[in-house]
């Protein structure tokens, strides 16, 4: 039944199954940046027993000695060895912006985990107190503490993680009150999982790796304030530090400018990396965990080779009536490839839609049946073109046309109705403002009259209360009003062609039919041709008087509705119908079909009987 | 007469209004009851409350009023604790295909997952079964057994499906919520889910709470079919009844509005709507007269 499955290996897939590690040690930066943090922290663990001298000694004679010799860096205005100082340094940074670290992410976790997953009163209680903190200004509140607690690193550090936590707070309570609403929690919660299993197995795999690329970076921004501080003279005067350093070598610039460079390359190369780890990390996340193509428009076309299969033609009726108004030949729509390939996701298709015609494009997800009819407006997504044939629409070719004549004919001769209503109105404007911008610009009229147009259009496609319509703002309005907006919308400059993208599948059945019906009267008021496209073989009963039924790019069979309704006589088309689920038969009441029930009285009278 | 399993009466759910505003009542006073390897198809339009009464019978929406008895026990108003003993009674498929699953886990996770969480402190299956079981309800969802090592972006939306049908039997319920199954997929794997659907029915004895907003779909698959219009049962009772031979207004409209793939008899289908939205807005129009 399902043997065809694509289990081929895909590339996308190998990259989720190795481990995060070893991604980053294959991403040229990552590694970069990772050997740098390793030898720092390296240097600040072995520090006592890399270091040439003691850090703390001075020697008169070896003040500002050049580099070289017993003092591979020099000695500074104290005559210490440089070194040594910033090997022992980069332990006060390290720790420093550990402190930090984990106090931001304590804290800052834990509420966003909390305010994320149960919401409610804790939530708006933290996210208040969150925007107090960020509102203090950091600097200030440390040269406060500092006066407070006196010279200490972990102390300053510590509250500076406090400041920061809101960082923290707001990325993990924004994902976690994402991951809340997925259907795999609530599946999760069904299937008896406690709160804490599904924060453990669910929230917390959504939250590690924004954490992680954010203790990346606050890391970075520790090492800078902690750096900052001694530099102004606030940290440990007793602990050799970075800052400390810094501040020292200002003082003999002039005299030993190379002083300068050690501590600011320590501080520098150790922020850079921990920023590029970040990116590294960030990289190499989303490349595997970035959205899965839900359509694979191209694979699927091009996994099915059909051959030069020949398409199915019903003959029309002697004395079909009005011409060609939209004639399509040979056309094939692509999407330009990463690698220079192109893979192909409408091949080769022609019909033609005439005036005061309603020509059905039928297929299942996939089939190519949208993308044809964004070939016509000229609207294929990025990456996506017309690779061959002919879109003749009033003596024009639209496959050739220029982007400007494709602006002047869309909305005026050639108008789309899109499948999902909502999405489709800004929510920023009312609805008449949205339908009479496009009526001024196109028809070139004044206010006034481009309002009483509106009017006069919502009231013909069925609006009880047109001028509060009007004046009604997107979400304040159904979605099968506004659907019915976007067609008054779409036949407000008396198109010749009409392409409605499954029009009434977001709909619910009872609106389908007003809307369905609506775009029978329309079709005959305005003349137009009408391009439907559907995956609902109903609709197109319903509505079209000629149909094309695609599958994987290509139309497999085409004809009057009647007579290939009548007849399907392709394969596919036939196996369509042979899944159609109306006007089957019933299921029928329910006659004792627990098997279990059955099977034990079997079993028992069987036990009964000697 | 096969035992009730599950009977609902008069639910009410109330969910708390925005802005300490009223509380918006979504169902009000519904009574249903399905019996053991039955399904009962759950119809109606957006905003009918047909999801809701199937996210309270899992304890996923806040009961207001009436009760909801499994097995003569009330569980509309459990702790979270005596919820997760039910886990192994009354299981859930839900409709997207997408979100249902999560995509950082495999195939074998999330099978694995229910069984895990009954298991007492939670400990985790040894390899052997694991892999064993997840075989098996690969099996019965006609799914090849190589599929548990695999991530669900690996999977057509109807595989998706039968994954989560999968999961739902892991902990051999008698019981399966169904929220629009089949409403994310194509034609031809609708018809074809909807087959497993009816296969493992026969073979296991779960009953189904089938909601979806497709009468056709529901008829195929429901023993007896109850119809929600704004939070209410306006009609209820046997599947091909209620399907083909409607007596409540709604119904009938529902009814003639699901278009059929034949364009003769859509045409007639038409016309008989005409005519019965006309028929029913004079009757309103008398009644209106006559109040």
């Amino acid at each position: 039944m399902t043997a065809a499955l694509p289990l081929g290996p895909t590339p996308a897939v190998s990259t989720a199954r190795v481990p995060l590690l070893r991604r980053l040690v294959r991403n040229p930066t990552g590694v970069v940046a990772l050997v740098w943090l390793v030898l720092i922290v390296l240097a600040a663990v072995l520090a006592p027993l890399l270091a040439p001298h003691d850090p703390a000694t001075a020697s008169a004679r070896d003040v500002l000695a050049p580099p070289g010799g017993a003092y591979p860096l020099g000695a500074d205005s104290s005559g210490r060895d440089i070194l040594s100082r910033l090997l022992f340094a980069s332990r006060v940074s390290l720790t420093g912006a550990a402190t930090t670290v984990v106090v931001a992410a304590a804290l800052g976790i834990s509420a966003g985990l909390i305010a994320g997953y149960h919401g409610r009163r804790f939530e708006s209680v933290a996210s208040w107190v969150a925007s107090l903190i960020m509102s203090l200004n950091a600097v200030v509140v440390l040269l406060a503490v500092r006066s407070v607690l006196g010279p200490s690193m972990v102390g300053a550090m510590a509250v500076f993680g406090v400041l920061i936590a809101p960082a923290f707070y707001r990325v993990v309570a924004a994902a976690v009150s994402g991951v809340r609403h997925e259907l795999y929690v609530d599946a999760a919660r069904v299937a008896g999982l406690s709160d804490s299993r599904i924060i453990a197995r669910h929230v917390l795999t959504v939250v590690r790796a924004p954490a992680i690329i954010l203790a990346a970076g606050i890391a970075g921004i520790a090492i800078a304030i902690s750096a900052g501080l001694d530099f102004l003279g606030l940290g440990d005067p007793g602990r050799p530090s970075w800052g400390g350093m810094l501040n020292a070598a200002f003082g003999v610039i002039y005299r030993a400018p190379l002083q300068l460079l050690w501590p600011s390359a320590a501080i520098g190369l150790t922020c850079i990396a921990l920023v590029l780890l970040g990116n590294a990390l960030r990289d190499e996340l989303e490349r595997s965990a970035g959205p899965a193509p839900r359509r694979r428009r191209g694979r699927t076309a091009a996994a099915v080779t059909v051959a030069t299969e020949p398409v199915v033609v019903h003959e029309e009726p002697v004395g079909a009536r009005g011409g060609d108004l939209l004639r399509i030949q040979s056309l094939s729509v692509g999407y330009d490839q990463p690698d220079g390939s192109v893979t192909t996701v409408v091949r080769d298709v022609s019909f033609t839609v005439r005036r005061g015609e309603v020509h059905g494009l039928i297929g299942e997800s996939g089939s190519g049946k949208t993308q044809t009819a964004w070939s016509i407006l000229r609207l294929l997504p990025p990456g996506g073109r017309i690779v061959g044939g002919t879109i003749e629409f009033e003596d024009a070719d639209l496959a050739s046309a220029s982007n400007r004549q494709m602006t002047a004919l869309r909305g005026a001769k050639i108008a789309y109705v899109p499948q999902e209503p909502m999405s489709n109105l800004d929510p920023a404007f009312t609805i008449g403002h949205q339908l009479t911008e496009p009526l001024r610009l196109t028809l070139g009229i004044g206010a006034a009259e481009a309002r009483e147009r509106a009017l006069a259009l919502l009231t013909r496609v069925g609006i009880p209360d047109p001028p509060r319509t009007y004046a009604a703002y997107p979400h304040q309005i159904s979605g099968g009003m506004a659907q019915r907006v976007l067609i008054a919308g779409a036949v407000s400059c008396n198109p010749d062609l009409l392409i409605a993208d499954e029009p009434t599948t977001a709909l619910d059945v009872t609106v389908q039919a007003e809307v369905l019906d609506l775009l029978r009267d329309l079709r005959a008021e305005f003349d137009m041709g009408v391009l439907l496209v559907t995956h609902d073989l109903g609709v197109v009963a319903d509505l079209c008087d000629r149909v094309s039924v695609m599958r994987a790019g290509r139309i497999v069979e085409t004809g009057p509705t009647r007579s290939l309704f009548a007849d399907p006589r392709h394969e596919y088309t036939r196996a369509l119908f042979d899944a159609v689920l109306e006007d089957g038969p019933a299921r029928g009441p329910l006659i004792d079909t627990d098997p279990t029930t059955t099977a034990d009285t079997a079993t028992a009278t069987q036990g009964a009987r000697p | 007469m096969t035992e009730r399993l599950l009977d609902i009466d008069d639910l009410v759910v109330e969910y708390p209004g925005r802005r300490r505003g009223a509380p918006v009542r979504v169902l009000h006073g519904v009574s249903l009851d399905v019996r053991r390897g039955e399904t009962v198809g759950l119809v109606g339009e957006s905003g009918s409350g047909k999801t809701t009464l199937g996210r309270a019978v899992l304890g996923l929406a806040p009961v207001a009023g009436g009760s909801i008895r499994y097995g003569g026990r009330d569980i509309a108003h459990l702790s979270r604790t005596e919820r997760r003993s039910l886990a192994t009674e009354i299981q859930v498929v839900f409709q997207d295909p997408y979100s249902s699953l999560n995509p950082a886990m495999t195939i074998e996770q999330v099978l694995t997952e229910p069984l895990t969480a009954r298991r007492a402190g939670g400990a985790a299956l040894s390899r052997a079964d694991a892999g064993r079981r997840v075989r098996d309800l690969l099996d019965q969802v006609h799914l090849p057994a190589g599929a548990g090592d695999r991530l669900p972006r690996e999977f057509s939306g109807g595989q998706r499906q039968r994954i989560a049908i999968a999961r739902a039997l892991a902990l051999e319920p008698r019981l399966i919520v169904c929220d629009e199954p089949v409403s994310a997929l194509d034609l031809s794997t609708q018809a074809r889910v909807l087959a497993l659907f009816r296969e493992i029915q026969e073979r296991t004895g779960v009953a189904y709470l089938f909601v979806s907003h497709d009468l056709a779909v529901v008829r195929h698959l429901s023993h007896r079919v109850a119809v929600l219009y704004r939070g209410e049962i306006v009609e209820w009772g046997d599947g091909d009844q209620v399907t083909s031979r409607p007596e409540h207004p709604y119904t009938q409209r529902l009814l003639l509005a699901a278009p059929v793939p034949e364009p003769v008899a859509q045409e007639q289908r038409r016309a008989d709507r005409h005519r019965l939205l006309e028929t029913q807005r004079q009757q309103d129009e008398q009644a209106g007269v006559l109040a």
